[in-house]
């Protein structure tokens, strides 16, 4: 066996004339033609994503733009078949910010521990929570949160649809946290420890901020997660077609709800306002993936 | 120094803090104030990880407002040792350290010791610059007084300018506190890693290869502000720079590694006399460059 291993400088590099064998055999051309077909192979399925995106984009805008207008924009969905979407344009604007104000102090924290507690029980059973809690299909949330916030109360509540969406938000910001918070160096909590900064204000003033702008990206993700979510809406929130402001006791329509409610009406006109929900959804999206974008590379710029 | 600033009380006043106006006034001369020695004493000192021993001191004294070199060859416990000195060895898991090491007579590793209040009186500079990467210099000079909740009398612009012009550093940053302390050079990024420490008024700055990641430029402007700084604080650095040892320091501690791989205090004396008249027949061959 090792001898079939031919010493460093022991490959033929002439072929007894003296004449080196730089030209290409039949070896060499059999790996370029692999080379290539391997790129090509690369370069088609990155297509594909691409594609895959471009044509729902363009589905998006050529069906939806049409019914973007001011009665769109302006009325609730009161009277069938003569209303807009702004109860539920309104409702997801407020349910959303109020998920993740829920679900951000819980899921920064968790993730922190995660990050520094020491391998043991605890730390053991809180990744299995936040792993099964993440892999959790959205509508058994809905149902969960059914339980124990509408069932008793007998009432469809904004603030139920909250608690689902910051449900789902948690576990994806926790888990990225936790991975973001370990990337900071260990000179930084160095630095910091040796100052005589107390252990818990050397975690959240120092390290949380130093990872801060990961972490704010992981939580525009998963906002954009929870914008989109609708199975646990229709089970908490569903019922209320009227534009409704600030009363999160009482139940908020939103635009995945609105979607879904109003591309299964045999109705020209909602079917086109089904569209235009979600091209104003995916521009909801879109907007907040920039604003993080454009913040953690100025963050990362100024390093 | 009383017993009491080691333990945990409420209220956090370094020593500095709570003279008066007439100290103020003398800002650099503060440091000064009676009492304030700064004198550290090892006393069969054992650091270990995970049980396994790192380095041995049965004695080792390092004279209050002087300079002590630690020298010796890579693995012989150099690090170890001086960051048992502020009870940062222990934030390592499974890292223990036994022994006494005494900062002015009282044990920092004493009963009722806490730990971050022993960091408050004695400083660390690491090997490579550290500033906190998110944040502005005045916010790293500023960071020890503000998330150490350190009471001060003087204004935190203040402390931060003292401290900026005590570590030579504030002619070149006085225009530009509110940019990244990143947006530094990496010797100016250690003379602001020295101004932080400065900023909580240690009696002690320890300085563990300070200049091995800097430039010669930067590294003779380190040395030149280290023997302006102690006048105010015991100064403890480790370096693997002999000439460096020679140059700065008043003492020179000499560490190797034993059998075990224990690092061991081989000799200890005035820096004069371990480089010219070594006792240590070791000394000798390693200072002048024999080995190591």
């Amino acid at each position: 066996m090792m001898a079939a291993i031919p010493a460093l400088g022991q490959q033929p590099v002439d072929d007894g004339t003296g004449a080196l064998l730089l030209h290409r055999s039949g070896h060499e051309r059999r790996r370029m033609l692999v080379n290539r077909v391997a790129t090509i192979t690369a370069t088609l399925a990155a297509t594909a994503v691409i594609l895959a995106l471009g044509i729902i984009i363009l589905f998006v805008v050529v069906n939806g733009l049409p019914y973007v207008d001011e009665q769109f924009l302006t009325m609730d969905t009161e009277n069938y078949n003569q209303g807009g979407a702004l109860a539920a344009i309104l409702g997801s604007l407020q349910m959303v910010p109020l998920a993740t104000l829920i679900a951000a102090p819980i899921a920064i924290l968790g993730g922190v521990y995660l990050a520094e507690s020491r391998p043991g029980r605890m730390s053991g059973a809180v990744r299995m929570a936040t792993e099964t809690l993440a892999g959790l299909p959205s509508v058994v949330v809905g149902i969960f949160v059914f339980t124990i916030l509408v069932a008793p109360t007998g009432k469809y509540t904004a603030l139920a649809g909250s608690v689902a969406l910051a449900v789902i938000m948690i576990p994806i910001v926790a888990r990225s946290t936790e991975e973001i918070i370990r990337l900071v160096p260990a000179s930084v909590r160095e630095a910091a420890l040796a100052l005589g900064i107390p252990v818990w204000k050397t975690m959240l003033r120092v390290v949380v901020r130093t990872a801060m702008a990961g972490i704010l990206a992981a939580l525009m993700l998963a906002v954009a997660r929870a914008a989109g979510e609708t199975a646990p809406l229709i089970l908490t929130t569903t019922g209320n077609q009227q534009v409704n402001v600030g009363n999160f006791l009482g139940s908020m329509d939103s635009l995945p709800t609105f979607i879904w409610l109003a591309s299964g009406q045999p109705d020209d006109l909602l079917n086109g306002q089904a569209w235009a929900a979600s091209l104003v959804l995916m521009v909801f999206v879109l907007i907040t993936n920039i604003i993080v974008r454009g913040r953690t590379a100025g963050r990362r710029r100024a390093h | 120094m009383s017993a009491m600033e080691l333990t945990d009380a409420k209220d956090v006043t370094l020593p500095s803090a709570t003279t008066t106006a007439v100290a103020q006034a003398a800002a650099d001369a503060a440091t000064a104030v009676s009492g304030r020695t700064g004198a550290l004493s090892v006393r069969n000192v054992e650091a270990s990880y995970s049980g396994v021993a790192a380095v041995r001191v049965t004695n080792l004294d390092m004279a209050p407002r002087k300079i002590t070199a630690i020298i010796g060859p890579s693995g012989c416990g150099k690090t170890t040792l001086i960051r048992t000195l502020n009870r940062m060895h222990e934030v390592t898991p499974g890292a223990r350290v036994t022994g006494r090491v005494e900062l002015d007579g009282h044990d920092l590793y004493g009963t009722n010791v806490d730990r971050v209040r022993v960091r408050r009186l004695i400083g660390m500079v690491f090997q490579r610059p550290n500033p906190f990467p998110t944040m502005s210099i005045f916010e790293n000079v500023a960071a020890g007084v503000r998330l150490g909740g350190i009471k001060k009398t003087e204004p935190l612009a203040d402390t931060v300018e003292r401290s900026l012009r005590h570590a030579a550093l504030w002619d070149e940053v006085k225009d530009r506190l509110k940019k990244r302390a990143t947006s530094l050079s990496g010797g100016q990024q250690q003379r602001l890693c020295i101004a932080r420490a400065l900023a909580v008024d240690p009696r002690v700055l320890l300085m563990d290869e300070p200049c091995s990641a800097l430039d010669p430029i930067a590294t003779a402007r380190i040395e030149d502000l280290m023997s302006r700084l102690k006048d105010d604080v015991t100064i403890v650095i480790v370096t693997h720079n002999m000439q460096q040892a020679s140059r700065v320091s008043d003492s020179t501690a000499f560490f190797l590694m034993s059998d075990d791989g224990a690092g061991y205090l081989v000799e200890a004396g005035p820096t004069q006399q371990i480089f010219s008249a070594p006792r240590e027949r070791l000394t000798e061959d390693y200072v002048s460059g024999r080995f190591g």
